[in-house]
Formats: structure tokens, C-alpha cells, sequence
């Protein structure tokens, strides 16, 4: 240990950095019958890291364009060892990060954890969840075949329903008019590079922030720890909460495993650009709820496409969403405000129409 | 030594110095706005994808007399879209794009309705591609259809 020791001397005398992680050891985290919800963003983080990690993996045998992706992934899937599972984690992971990343975010609105001064730490964390969506989209797109051919069809045409700048976006994300090799030269760039590196940044933030305001009271506690400061109750961040961070990742990570082991993630049929869209086709599960809505919509509101309407009702509710916090005061009496019924009646309506879309014909 | 001086007296007004100075501001700013916009500015061309020479020709092969049995349908290749060619129960041919005009899936005939149908968002057509029923909001644009010996042309209707 001496020798570890005596690194340490040596590292701390050329970095300086005791000043730095000193706040880490005073950080303390509010122990309450609702602190397991805060195991969710660092499941989320770590989530994130094995989509890195995996992803990586999977560069080294995965070639972007038309005539040769499909059959890279099955490559990947049939000749590489253990590349299935590589690929079955990557994806299993990319759907449960997704999970969790909701989970995450409805768990900070019922606990009211997005209200001054956290607004910040509130509006870097939709970002990543929408980033964290394009994620899903673009990868979806990489293994070419003919469900995610559609689904990106689908998806970059919906872009393009926008007024005024949706065509030109349309035509920027599909790398021309149509969804051909081209687009897949392009989201191959997104998921590899632009994504990464935008919500690597994002991170940082988003965890700098938590690091830097510490870690939410829901306010009712709030009111009776203020009242009654011997009920407080809190742990050490470190290494107390870390460890058992540690052991909450180390679950997923064997829920991971064995959904990837278990049901490994198919490969479908070569995308053929003149083939029928297929009967039953569907978008992944954490775009069914948008994909429902627009078909239920009628092809005319009023004067106004049902499309148009649509994309730009959903387009307005996302950018009032990432705003959220700055809607409510941080008056007492408006504790019991209507953000929390808004959250109920997002996550009622975002179920509701998951389910029928899943069930619907 | 005037702007050493006018640097020590921010008080004095030392007009030509200031201008002097302002000068140099408005040529540094300009120049950098300069150079990010030449930065910039192929960058923004170089993300439009460039545009490709489509549909070639106004008509195509679309298939062979006796390929298709009636009430059936096929996708052509109509340049670098979809098209969707049909016998009619009755033997007829009909041709039309295959690009549905809602979300842009590609469109199949059904046998069992006879009628055009888009998987994605269950929208319909009739064999004429006029939209019948669920989201589409336009007709398949229509081709006409020739018999020519063995072989079937489909053609672009002339914009009238």
C-alpha cells in the first residue's frame, strides 16, 4: 500500500488536484423512503458507457454504405466470435439506457428536483434525452435492412413536413432526396461522431451541475427537515452512495446480460428500396406514442395538413418541455403546482398511446 | 507617444488616437468575420448534398406481357423511384407511382381489396391512385400503360 501511497504523493504533487476532489468528499446525498429514484441517472451514465464501449467493439468490423452494412452486421452476428452478443448488448443496452433515461426524467418532475436553481441541470438533461433519441434513430438505420429503411423513410419525411425549413432538413439528413446509401454515410457520421460528441459535452455539464448544486430534497421533506432538523438523514456521497451506485450498476448490468443472452437482437431482411413497405411495419417503442398520435390525426385539420399539425404540435411541446422549470415560481403555495398533473398526463398519454400503438393494427 | 499618452489619460479626449484605435478594431473585427465566414460558408455548401440527374428517361420497361397472372400487382423501377404496376381482374394494365403520398413508404396492390394499400399508416388507394381512405392526403400520380409486343411501357403523363 505504501507504494500506492507514495504514486499518489507523487501524482498529487504534479496535479494538485486534493482541492479539486475535495467537494466530493463532503458531498452528502438526502436519505429518505424515495432515494432509490436517484439510482436512475447514474444507471442511465453507465448505460452510456457500455453503448461506448460497445460501439467501438462494433467499429472494428461494421462497414457504413448500401451494398456492404447489412452484411457486415450479419459478419458481425455469424463469423466474428461472440459478436452477436456484442451487438444483442449494444442494442439491448441502447433500449434500456432509453428506459432508464425516461424513468430518470419523470422521476425528477414528481420529485419536483428541476426547480431553482437546478433549471440548468433540468434543460442539459432534455437535451441528452432528445440526443439520446437521435441516437436510437440514426443507429437504427445503420444495419440497412428493410424495417429500419422505412423507419427512417418515415422519420426523415415527417422532418420534412415542417414549414420552410423542413425540406431542406429533409434533404440534409437524407443526403439527397431520397433515403438511399447516402443517408447511411451520414447517420453512420452522426452516430459516431457528432452525437458522441455533443452529448459527451452535455454530460460533463449536466454532471458538473449535480456535483456543483448537490443533491435535490423533494420539497415536502424539505418543509419537515427545516421543521424538525433532527428527522434529517442523509449519507456520505462517497464512498457510502458511490458503492451503492456500484451495486445498482452492476444489476443492470446482469438484467443487460441476460436480455442479450436470452433474446438476441434480430438482424431482418436486407432493406430493398423497391420492395413494398412490409405489412405491420412499426417505429421503435420510444417513437410509437409520436407515431400513433400522427396517425390518428386527420390528413386535413381545418386547412392545415394533419402532418404539419402534428410535427409542429409535437415540435412546440418539446421546446416548452426542455423550458419547463422556468414556468413555475419557487413560490411556497404553488407547491402543489400543475406541473405535477402535467408530468401524470405525459406519462398517461405517452403509455397510453405506446399500447395502443403496440396493439393496433 | 500619443497613444502611450492617450492610454495613461483616459480622461483627455485624444480624438486621433481613438479613431486610430478604432480603426484597428473595425479592420480586426472585419477581417475575422472574413475569415470564419470563408470558413463557414463552404461547409454549409459542402453539407447540401448535390443534387442527381433523376428519372432519365420518361419511360421504361415495366415488365413482360404474361409476367404478372390478373388481379396482381409488381414494383418497377421507374428511374430511381418505385413504381407500381397492376393487371386488373379483368386483364387490364395499370401503372402508377409507388411513393405513397403521405410519408413516402413504398405502396403494394392488395389482391384480397383490390385496391392500393401502404403498410405503414394503412393508407388506401383505388386502382385509378386516387386516395380513398386513411392518411394520404394526394392521388398516386398515374402512368400511362402500353403493350408493345412482349413487353410492357410504362410512361410519365405529359404535364398538360
Amino acid at each position: 500500500m505504501s507504494v500506492l501511497r507514495n504514486v499518489g504523493h507523487w501524482l498529487e504533487e504534479r496535479f494538485q488536484w486534493d482541492d479539486l476532489v475535495a467537494p466530493l468528499r463532503e458531498k452528502t446525498v438526502p436519505v429518505h423512503r424515495l432515494s432509490y429514484w436517484y439510482f436512475l441517472g447514474g444507471i442511465t451514465l453507465f448505460l452510456f458507457v457500455i453503448q461506448v464501449l460497445t460501439g467501438i467493439l462494433l467499429l472494428l468490423y461494421y462497414r457504413p454504405g448500401a451494398n456492404e452494412a447489412f452484411e457486415s452486421v450479419q459478419y458481425i452476428m455469424t463469423q466474428v466470435q461472440f459478436g452477436w452478443l456484442i451487438r444483442s448488448i449494444h442494442s439491448w443496452s441502447a433500449n434500456l439506457m432509453i428506459f432508464t433515461a425516461f424513468a430518470h426524467m419523470f422521476s425528477v418532475l414528481f420529485l419536483k428536483a428541476y426547480r431553482k436553481p437546478r433549471e440548468l441541470t433540468w434543460v442539459s438533461g432534455v437535451i441528452l434525452l432528445f440526443l439520446v433519441m437521435g441516437f436510437g434513430f440514426s443507429g437504427y438505420l445503420l444495419p440497412w435492412n428493410t424495417l429500419a429503411f422505412f423507419a427512417t423513410k418515415v422519420g426523415t419525411e415527417i422532418t420534412g413536413q415542417v414549414p420552410i425549413v423542413g425540406k431542406p432538413m429533409m434533404i440534409f439528413l437524407r443526403g439527397g432526396e431520397d433515403v438511399t446509401g447516402a443517408t447511411l454515410t451520414r447517420f453512420f457520421g452522426f452516430h459516431v461522431a457528432v452525437l458522441p460528441g455533443l452529448a459527451t459535452v452535455l454530460i460533463l455539464v449536466h454532471v458538473l451541475l449535480v456535483q456543483r448544486l448537490g443533491i435535490s430534497i423533494p420539497p415536502q421533506l424539505e418543509m419537515e427537515w427545516d421543521a424538525n432538523p433532527s428527522a434529517k438523514r442523509e449519507m456520505k456521497f462517497f464512498p457510502n452512495f458511490a458503492l451503492r451506485e456500484l451495486m445498482a450498476w452492476y444489476i443492470a448490468l446482469g438484467v443487460l446480460g441476460a436480455l442479450a443472452a436470452i433474446f438476441p437482437w434480430n438482424l431482418g431482411v436486407k432493406a430493398d428500396p423497391f420492395a413494398p413497405a412490409p405489412a405491420g411495419i412499426k417505429p421503435e417503442w420510444y417513437f410509437l406514442f409520436m407515431f400513433q398520435t400522427l396517425k390518428l390525426i386527420p390528413a386535413k385539420v381545418w386547412f392545415i395538413d394533419g402532418e404539419v399539425l402534428g410535427v409542429l404540435a409535437f415540435g412546440l411541446a418539446g421546446l416548452l418541455w426542455v423550458l419547463l422549470p422556468f414556468f413555475e415560481g419557487d413560490h411556497p403555495s404553488r407547491m402543489k403546482s400543475w406541473i405535477t398533473g402535467l408530468a401524470i398526463f405525459a406519462l398517461t398519454y405517452m403509455t397510453g398511446m405506446s399500447l395502443y400503438g403496440h396493439f393496433a393494427k | 507617444m500619443a497613444s502611450g499618452e492617450s492610454l495613461g489619460n483616459p480622461n483627455q479626449q485624444q480624438p486621433p488616437s481613438v479613431l486610430r484605435r478604432r480603426f484597428v478594431e473595425v479592420l480586426l473585427g472585419s477581417g475575422f468575420v472574413a475569415t470564419a465566414a470563408a470558413f463557414v460558408y463552404p461547409v454549409l455548401r459542402y453539407l447540401v448534398p448535390p443534387t442527381t440527374s433523376d428519372l432519365g428517361s420518361d419511360a421504361v420497361v415495366a415488365g413482360r406481357v404474361g409476367e404478372l397472372k390478373p388481379n396482381s400487382g409488381k414494383i418497377f423501377r421507374f428511374g430511381n423511384r418505385p413504381g407500381l404496376l397492376i393487371r386488373e381482374a379483368s386483364g387490364e394494365y395499370r401503372a402508377m407511382s409507388a411513393t405513397c403520398t403521405h410519408l413516402s413508404c413504398t405502396v403494394q396492390f392488395r389482391e384480397d381489396l383490390r385496391e392500393v394499400w401502404c403498410a405503414c399508416h394503412n393508407g388506401k388507394y383505388n386502382l385509378d391512385g386516387r386516395n380513398i381512405s386513411g392518411p394520404p392526403p394526394r392521388p398516386l400520380e398515374a402512368f400511362d400503360v402500353q403493350v408493345r409486343g412482349e413487353e410492357i411501357f410504362v410512361r410519365r403523363r405529359r404535364e398538360t
